[in-house]
């Protein structure tokens, strides 16, 4: 496998706070990297290095093996980086085809809208990805008559439809029922089975467990360490994140023991 | 045997109606609430008074008056959809009128009026959108300041329109055939390509998301501070219009044009089932409700009640409208 993003000893502060201090983090071509770690280890800081919202003080960015100079937010999503925020992603009132064509309505050429064609793609989408069953859903219905989970799998959908390289899911899980959550995690499968990559970040490891090929923890700005879950056991990775948490490293693992 | 029927029957795949009743509903429940009111109205008014309702001059009579607002009132739809409220209107009515009467010749005149219509609008949109406040009382300011200027420019006169009494006048305020006013042929002009624009673009597509999820519109790649300033030109090139179209249809320019129309306006714009959140909204039931704000005065006088009652029974009409939507609205969101 490929490296399809490589993050070298990137290093960010915010005033005489070293939020990132050398990290180094690579996401292979159809993996889906868990990204573990409490709050202020660094998750959002980054994330938004990586979508091009912040640029780094130092260390190096590298997408497909190119380096990446100056990354802007508009670059990375010409790249296909795709961020799906929870909630915020879906305007509620606009029908489901409205929103999946969010910012990149498709016109004819007379300059009017393929309403007929978009209608037509998401009704495609509602039933290849989405697998919405209900007969009561088509793209017409608003969105905000659906639950939490069928409106994570509407922003994954998106951004899987505009051919996201990378997607990145930031807590998607929060606040959702456990058969909301089942949900999401069939639409992290989904981006698997579509040969896309996904950053997947989550307090709740049991769902990250579920979903990842590989784990990486971040710990005050730093990689703790790195694992496979399917080797790894819920119990261990459990005792292995509290180990981090109090020592900041993996590394003391044979004095645990 | 036994086993062929149900395994025949799992061969059927279930087709899905294009359109169920429930989905129907909630895609035009709020549009045919509206016009079923309407048409109440109307026959109300077509038993009790059909000596005046069953006539054409009163329909003549209605098509002058109500486009003046009417027009305001569907770019005025479009702003709300977004979120965003103007209140200036009814002064940049007079100041676009002024202006097109100070340049005294009649077609330049037009488009300095126009012209001055679109920057009091773009005026209002920077104001909201560079610095942030709020269209409510930003658009309190701008009416009061072009109102002040109006008057102090004019020093509170009148004057006449005669220099204009040509194709200009013919063009905006003529009868076509004898019979139909101008106005009500721009009015419906003005509603068909709104509706393309809001139904059938990209930037209509975006007014409804800026209304709707202005942040979610922006992470989206919506340009949504252009989408804002543009709807507020709109309104303010619409007011221009109104304000020379009523002052042409009066022949005569009142510095005060514009003073009452505030209110009809803003109720018809709510009548109609624009949504004061933003993200809902429709051109069909702004026009709909434009000709029953419009009625309701020839209405009442028609019905030989005494024009005292007259804001009686418009907040009435008013407030159960809204009731009927809001009932319409739960009943559709189930």
């Amino acid at each position: 496998m490929t490296n399809l993003l490589e993050l070298h000893d990137i290093t960010k502060s915010f005033g005489g706070v070293h939020a990132l201090e050398g990290v180094s983090l690579s996401v292979a071509e159809n993996e889906i990297l868990g990204l573990l770690g409490d709050n202020g280890a660094g998750k959002s800081t980054l994330i938004k290095i990586v979508t091009g919202f912040h640029s780094p003080d130092g260390g190096t960015i590298r997408w497909r093996g190119q380096s990446l100079e100056r990354l802007t937010v508009q670059r990375a999503r010409e790249l296909g980086i795709e961020t799906v925020y929870q909630e915020r992603a879906l305007a509620d009132q606009q029908s489901l085809w409205r929103n999946i064509f969010m910012g990149r309505e498709r016109s004819n050429r007379y300059r009017l809208l393929d309403v007929s064609g978009m209608r037509e793609e998401t009704e495609l989408l509602m039933r290849d990805f989405l697998r919405f069953t209900s007969q009561l859903v088509t793209p017409e219905t608003p969105v905000g008559t659906m639950s939490g989970g069928e409106r994570q799998g509407v922003a994954i959908a998106r951004a899987l439809h505009f051919e996201a390289e990378l997607i990145i899911l930031d807590e998607p899980t929060m606040g959702l029922s456990l058969v909301e959550t089942k949900k999401t995690l069939d639409f992290v499968r989904g981006i698997k089975a579509a040969g896309k990559s996904c950053i997947f970040i989550d307090h709740n490891i049991f769902n990250v467990q579920q979903v990842v090929d590989r784990v990486v923890v971040l710990d005050r700005g730093r990689v703790a360490g790195e694992f496979n879950p399917a080797t790894m056991s819920i119990v261990e990775l459990v005792e292995h994140l509290q180990h981090v948490a109090e020592t900041g490293s993996f590394e003391g693992e044979a004095v645990a023991s | 045997m036994s086993m062929e029927a149900p395994a025949a029957l799992r061969q059927e795949v279930p087709t899905r109606p294009r359109l169920d009743m429930a989905e129907l509903f909630r895609r035009y429940g709020l549009q045919s609430a509206t016009a079923i009111m309407a048409l109440v109205l109307w026959i109300i008014l077509a038993v009790g008074a059909s000596g005046t309702w069953l006539q054409f001059d009163i329909y003549s009579s209605l098509m002058s008056t109500v486009p003046l607002t009417g027009i305001i009132a569907l770019t005025l739809t479009l702003l709300v959809i977004a979120r965003e409220i103007d209140l200036s209107f009814g002064s940049v009515m007079a100041l676009g009128t002024w202006v097109f009467m100070s340049v005294h010749q009649p077609w330049l005149g037009l488009l300095a009026g126009l012209a001055a219509g679109i920057g009091a609008g773009l005026l209002n949109g920077v104001i909201v959108v560079r610095f942030g406040i709020p269209s409510l009382i930003a658009t309190i300011g701008t009416w009061f300041f072009w109102a002040g200027i109006v008057v102090y420019g004019t020093g509170g006169n009148g004057a006449g329109t005669e220099f204009a009494s040509g194709s200009v006048t013919r063009l905006v305020t003529g009868r076509i055939g004898g019979y139909v006013p101008a106005e009500a042929v721009w009015m419906l002009g003005v509603a068909i390509v709104l509706w393309f624009v809001l139904n059938r673009s990209r930037f209509g597509a975006h007014v409804y998301l800026v209304g709707d999820n202005d942040q979610s519109a922006r992470m989206m790649g919506v340009r949504t501070d252009r989408v804002r300033v543009i709807l507020f030109a709109l309104v303010g090139l619409s007011a221009a219009f109104a304000g020379i179209a009523s002052t042409l249809e009066a022949n005569y320019f009142w510095p005060t044009v514009g003073s009452g129309a505030m209110l009809p306006t803003v109720a018809t714009v709510f009548l109609g089932g624009t949504s004061i959140f933003g993200g809902r909204g429709t051109i069909f039931g702004t026009v709909v409700a434009a000709y029953v704000i419009g009625a309701i005065e020839p209405g009442i006088v028609s019905l030989d009640l005494t024009g005292l009652l007259t804001q009686v029974i418009y907040g009435a009409v008013i407030v159960l409208a809204l009731l009927v939507q809001a009932f319409v609205l739960r009943r559709a969101q189930r």
